[in-house]
């Protein structure tokens, strides 16, 4: 694609700088590498050093950890990761996260739609703060979700009087989590929607389609795949959240516990292996939504562009 | 806690803020360097395994910060691959200073990778082909003509790296073994003064951190709006 606008002159020059280079032998994985060197240099030295820097601080932890877990005979691993705690850490963790996931899914197609459909005063005052969540120390968020949600906070004391509790139970830990990975569907869905030919949703009104079926058969398809992205990347963060939700949680084993805080409780107190074969499970998880989201996505891509 | 020392100023909580702003101001210039090198060879490059290549370097925001922590604990603590081999050498990278740095060092990693990538990516090469043509070497193009054109990217990316490497929790509460003075950062004595009941000192320390985090909201808002309009400019002149 970019080698058309290169000037020819250009090209016949990097090709006689490397023609003596070529090794006669050379493998196809090997020339497709030299070949990618002939203009820009840098190519082996930053490549190497990305490899090399990802196999120090990504590669060799992860290792260690599959390592130490594979230390566990089958048997203790199995015995640590359903333990009855463990699993009531799973249940807890995937309900929020899933019901928070839900709630993203819908609040940020809404306020994509929002931003990018209609122009208002503060518009871009509201724009610019999705993203803080991102910007802000989660364990800020969470200190600050729990003074008001708790039963005597601002919001808490509102709905104690129906004995509802927001704060160490179920919907403050679904709203740590929400808060957290709100900027991913907004971000996902915004950009999509933007480029969508209003003239498409045009056409469909006049050939009679109520809004509904507008938004239903036109306008839902073509963002699908954004909003799975969006909430792909929602799901994981929720799942693997820690500062905002052990705020928020009360952190009671079997109610408000968390897989990460299990994890993080068994190391306190010298559990390497639970903490290990717990971290295998979280890390699994995480890797098999990405895995199977992607190949979701990937076939809802092509189906919608061929 | 001692309020008569007031609730940031005490010799704790400084502490706290000079561990947090240290751990920053390693992990952010090793990820700006790591960030831009990375893009440069996804961007401005053809090579396979490039998409596998990308997940991997985004995978640290993927993994809960509390599995980075423990996978950390298990090369470098005690009972991890090369703990004994360390402690026999006098090196200590558990629950200590340095280990705060490393995993706050791993968590924000992508960040400024992210943020550069999709700019290099759309940028593509003409420019750098144009200028090598005419005879300039590899960092001569790099300073003159592909940093440039990253400038606000760059400086939306590193600014946050710098908002989550102040803000990083979980990963460092797993290995900073939280000693009070010793190992704490803010995010840490955040959770210490709130298990305290220590609401006020609480949410003093975290009004530092909120306020540099909308220090990077406004840049980053700043930001686009000039790219916005360096972009409109730019298609008036050349449609």
């Amino acid at each position: 694609m970019t080698s058309r606008k290169v000037p020819e002159k250009l090209i016949e020059m990097t090709k006689e700088n490397l023609a003596p280079r070529q090794p006669t032998t050379a493998t196809t994985g090997l020339s497709r590498f030299r070949r990618s060197r002939r203009v820009l240099p840098g190519f082996l030295p930053t490549l190497g050093g990305t490899l090399l820097f990802l196999s120090l601080i990504i590669l060799l932890p992860l290792a260690a950890l599959a390592i130490k877990a594979a230390d566990l005979s089958w048997a203790d691993f199995w015995m640590q990761i359903s333990d009855a705690r463990a699993v009531a850490t799973y249940r807890i963790t995937l309900t929020s996260a899933l019901l928070a996931t839900l709630f993203n899914v819908i609040l940020g197609v809404w306020l994509a739609w929002i931003l990018t459909r209609y122009e208002f005063p503060g518009r871009r005052w509201i724009d610019a703060a999705v993203d803080l969540p991102f910007a802000l120390p989660t364990a800020v968020a969470g200190l600050s979700l729990a003074t008001l949600l708790a039963p005597n906070g601002l919001i808490g004391q509102l709905f104690a009087p129906w004995d509802i509790k927001l704060a160490y139970a179920l919907p403050g830990m679904v709203t740590a989590m929400v808060f957290t990975s709100f900027p991913f569907v907004v971000r996902t869905v915004q950009p999509v929607l933007a480029d969508l030919d209003p003239q498409v949703e045009e056409a469909a009104a006049i050939l009679g389609a109520k809004p509904r079926t507008v938004f239903l058969k036109v306008i839902f398809p073509a963002i699908l795949p954004a909003v799975l992205a969006g909430a792909t990347l929602a799901l994981v963060r929720s799942l693997g959240e820690f500062g905002a939700v052990v705020f928020i949680a009360g952190n009671l084993p079997f109610q408000t516990e968390i897989t990460s805080l299990l994890i993080y409780t068994k190391v306190a107190e010298h559990e390497y292996e639970a903490a290990a074969a717990l971290a295998t499970v979280v890390l699994g998880a995480a890797l098999a939504v990405l895995v199977v989201m992607n190949t979701i996505q990937g076939k809802l891509y092509r189906r919608l562009h061929g | 806690m001692r309020p008569r020392d007031g609730y940031v100023f005490n010799a704790d909580t400084l502490h706290a803020v000079w561990l947090t702003v240290l751990a920053a101001a390693v992990a952010v210039p090793v990820n700006t360097v790591f960030g831009v090198a990375a893009a440069w060879a996804v961007a401005k490059f053809e090579f396979p395994g490039k998409r596998l290549l990308t997940s991997l370097i985004e995978l640290p925001l993927s993994i809960s910060p509390i599995v980075i922590g423990v996978a950390y604990l298990f090369v470098f603590g005690m009972q991890g691959l090369w703990g004994e081999w360390l402690m026999e050498h006098g090196v200590r990278l558990v629950f200590s200073v340095p280990a705060i740095v490393i995993v706050t060092t791993i968590v924000t990693s992508p960040l400024v990778f992210r943020e550069v990538l999709p700019l290099m990516q759309s940028q593509g090469t003409e420019e750098e082909q144009a200028a090598i043509s005419l005879g300039a070497n590899g960092w001569q193009t790099f300073f003159r003509v592909t940093l440039p054109n990253l400038k606000w990217a760059l400086i939306y990316g590193v600014s946050l790296c710098f908002a989550r490497a102040l803000g990083e929790f979980g990963s460092v509460a797993v290995v900073s073994g939280a000693v009070r003075g010793g190992t704490n950062t803010m995010t840490l004595q955040i959770q210490l003064l709130f298990d305290d009941r220590v609401q006020t000192g609480a949410f003093a320390v975290a009004s530092i951190l909120t306020s540099l985090a909308l220090v990077t909201m406004a840049l980053k808002t700043w930001v686009e709006r000039r790219e916005a309009k360096a972009f409109s400019a730019a298609g008036d002149g050349a449609e």
